[in-house]
């Protein structure tokens, strides 16, 4: 089971490495981990994507706001979100072929954005499922290189994700403190 | 007003009340020390920044401040790592500050330059870099905040030497920004109240008391809590001291070498109340039949201490003692004089068993020094120790009725802690009588502290327990690996003519019955003194839960040597 987890995080140098060196330190093993900017130029965005029958969203989310650079931690497996990742993919074509890549790309809503004499770089947003629906299709024709960006995701309308230590960023104190 | 970035950094530790610093001078450090020459803080010179680490840790702890150590860059920050990394494991509040080199020059290898906030990231609470002499103020007073707050720890600060040098506008930030850092306080009311419910349900309750009772400064609430619900209360090895030794519901230290009274109540308890303490594995043993038939309520600040190693019923996510108070007009009165009774007899029994009967004629029992000095201290000095038997022996023998008495590297069991760690704790408390036990080799680590002591007139008695071994590592090999001593066997050298040399006054002893005349003498004697007590080589700590064992499987010391009445 995947499980998806959005860390807001302050946007200052080596935060990345911070969150990366705990998931290390820690053991946690890390499908996806994407980082970007966000509405407030103070404030990065980070969605972590782990795989495993043992994953536990719990510890990861604890582990996290031990870190003084990390605002807030959300859960948002199976809430409503929309989640997606981009992928490069650049397929081996000859002209002949070209038609029948454009076709599959069609179906897909994915689109063809750079066109070589032997090969084409199909680009293509989505969920996992649709993008590896994709890539099971081309594959046949000679995937000659692939990136993906990882997943970044976003609850829907006003719902929450789940938040597995209430109080651990002490939610319920003032934003600032006085000494 | 205009000031350099390193007389920034002494304004603000002023600010802070720091009055001592420990430390090692070097090139990318000079300005910071050549500041401090006019500001009112003192600094002490170690022999080796490891032990400024060592004695910024041992003051924090005694004094509940936190406590500062510097040293340049390169190999002078590394050789701070260990120090950090102890207090790290065991929560001390300590700011380290070291030299890096200019700004410009970062990355490019310059001469004693080190990435040590990559080093230290694993082991600090939290650290800096600072590369501008207007980030300073806002930085240090960061660090103090974070230091001694929510649960405590290191904190880095590594000042590029431009940062030092430059002249800025210095202005003291009034308050801290950091929406990242917000240490809960009280528990989910609605948490308190499931926690009640348990507390009225049990019939066999214990207390897990640890660090976090005294860092919390609880021991109050403990006490109050303990005698209300009638709860016995056992004490990690940092925890001791939050319940006096001499209370009647105190069962002394759990664990690998805990009391077998302690261990056995934990084991047939039906409600563990863990207060700030991490069920560690020196303390549970094996995890899969710990406690097996306790509920378990963890009283804890970090919540990703929650539910590590054992999962709990009730987890109260805040500060221990503000916890404490909270529950306290919700408890009613507990009475379980069956399960106190129960108590007393496995009690009784460990006692019958224990060294302190045994003879003490043939040879001398490090038991039995402890025991003496714990008599002849009036159980009111501050003890810290090395890491070893010696340790445990300390932690056994010396009776705590007081918090923050014993000063021990617990987490990371960092050899060479023992004497400066003493130096900060005079430093805290210079009025009060300052004990280090230590053992030959952990002594051996850091001796060249001996000179330290003496430059600064440090009040601190250096109680040796010499057994010519590596004793905790040959009780190992004791126990498991078929008496093959590799690499225990320790030569030391003739520690009275060590001390000699370094002008410090020194006694030997080998026999029990001189034993509390050189208490009396060093005692008697202003400024560090060595006291080296030749004790049995081949003695073992008892009892001892083997790694991996269950926690009421405890090796007993053999029965059979034991003389029945108990000797005085
Ligand atoms: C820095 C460090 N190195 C190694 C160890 C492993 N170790 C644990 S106890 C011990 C022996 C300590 O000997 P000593 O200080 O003489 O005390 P004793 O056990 O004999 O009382 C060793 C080597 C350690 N804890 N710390």
């Amino acid at each position: 089971m995947q499980n998806t987890l959005i860390a807001k995080v302050e946007n200052k140098p080596g935060v990345l490495n911070r969150v990366a060196s705990l998931f290390r330190r820690r053991n946690f093993n890390i499908e996806s981990l994407n980082v970007g900017r966000t509405e407030n130029p103070d404030v990065s965005r980070m969605t972590i994507v782990m795989e495993g029958p043992d994953v536990d969203a719990r510890k990861v989310e604890a582990n996290l706001y031990k870190l003084v650079n990390v605002l807030d931690v959300q859960d948002v497996t199976n809430q409503p979100a929309v989640i997606r990742d981009l992928a490069l993919i650049k397929v081996k074509s000859t002209p002949e072929h070209r038609a029948e890549i454009a076709n599959l790309a069609n179906i897909f809503r994915a689109k063809i954005v750079d066109v070589a004499p032997d090969s084409v770089i199909v680009e293509i947003a989505g969920t996992e499922d649709k993008i590896e629906g994709l890539i099971e299709l081309l594959l046949p024709m000679d995937i000659v290189e692939m990136v993906r960006t990882g997943q970044v995701a976003m609850l829907r309308g006003e719902a929450p994700g789940i938040r597995h230590t209430p109080g651990a960023n002490g939610n319920n104190q003032p934003k600032h403190y006085k000494k | 007003m205009k000031k350099t970035g390193a007389e920034i950094v002494l304004e603000c530790l002023v600010r802070e009340g720091v009055e001592v610093i420990f430390g090692y001078p070097g090139g990318a450090i000079m300005p910071v020390h050549d500041a401090m020459l006019r500001y009112p803080i003192h600094h002490v010179l170690t022999r080796h920044e490891q032990g400024a680490a060592f004695a910024a840790d041992g003051y924090a702890r005694a004094s509940g401040k936190v406590g500062v150590a510097i040293a340049t860059s390169g190999p002078g920050a590394t050789n701070l790592v260990t120090g950090i990394a102890t207090a790290m494991l065991d929560s001390s509040p300590i700011v380290c500050f070291t030299g890096q080199v200019p700004a410009h020059l970062l990355g490019g290898d310059a001469f004693q330059e080190t990435d040590v906030t990559g080093i230290t990231l694993p082991i600090t609470k939290h650290n800096y870099l600072v590369t501008r002499a207007e980030d300073l103020a806002q930085v240090i007073q960061e660090a103090f905040f974070i230091a001694r707050s929510g649960r405590p720890g290191p904190v880095l600060i590594d000042i590029c030497k431009n940062a030092q040098l430059d002249e800025v506008e210095f202005e003291y930030p009034e308050d801290i920004s950091l929406p990242g850092y917000r240490p809960p306080s009280h528990a989910d009311p609605a948490h308190l109240e499931e926690a009640v419910k348990l507390i009225a349900e049990a019939k066999r309750p214990v207390i897990l008391a640890g660090h976090g009772v005294q860092m919390s400064g609880a021991t109050a609430q403990l006490r109050e809590f303990s005698e209300k619900t009638q709860t016995p209360v056992g004490m990690t090895l940092l925890g001791l001291g939050s319940l006096p030794a001499s209370h009647p519901f105190s069962l002394g230290m759990m664990g690998m070498h805990g009391n077998a009274y302690c261990n056995q109540a934990i084991q047939n308890s039906d409600l563990l109340l863990a207060f700030g303490m991490r069920f560690d594995d020196r303390v549970t043993a094996n995890l899969r039949t710990y406690a097996p038939r306790a509920r378990k309520i963890h009283i804890e600040i970090d919540p990703s201490e929650v539910h590590k190693n054992v999962k709990v019923d009730v987890a109260l996510i805040g500060d221990l003692k503000t916890i404490l108070n909270d529950i306290a007009p919700l408890l009613d009165p507990g009475d379980h004089e069956e399960w106190l009774e129960q108590i007393s007899e496995w009690r009784e029994e460990s006692e019958a068993r224990d060294i302190l009967s045994w003879p003490s004629e043939e040879k001398l029992h490090s038991a039995h020094v402890v025991q003496d000095f714990w008599q002849h201290t009036g159980g009111d000095a501050i003890v810290t120790t090395g890491v070893g038997q010696h340790q445990m022996w300390a932690a056994q023998y010396y009776n705590f009725d007081q918090p923050y008495r014993l000063i021990t590297s617990g987490g990371a069991g960092t050899m060479g802690f023992g004497l400066p760690s003493a130096i900060g704790a005079w430093f805290a408390h210079p009025d009060k009588e300052i004990w280090t036990i230590d053992g030959d080799g952990s002594f051996q680590m850091s001796l060249p502290e001996l000179a330290t002591a003496v430059q600064e007139g440090a009040n601190v008695k250096i109680l040796i327990l010499n057994n010519n071994f590596l004793g905790m590592v040959r009780q190992w090999q004791e126990f498991f690996f078929d008496k093959r001593y590799a690499a225990t066997p320790l030569t030391g050298p003739d520690f009275m003519k060590l001390a000699e040399a370094y002008g410090v006054p020194a006694k030997r002893v080998s026999e029990r019955k001189d034993v509390a005349a050189a208490i009396e003498f060093a005692r008697n004697t202003p400024g560090p003194v060595v006291i080296e007590y030749l004790v049995e080589e081949e003695d073992s700590v008892y009892p001892m839960v083997a790694a991996g064992a269950d926690l009421d499987d405890m090796i007993r010391r053999p029965i059979t040597k034991q003389k029945t009445a108990p000797a005085d």
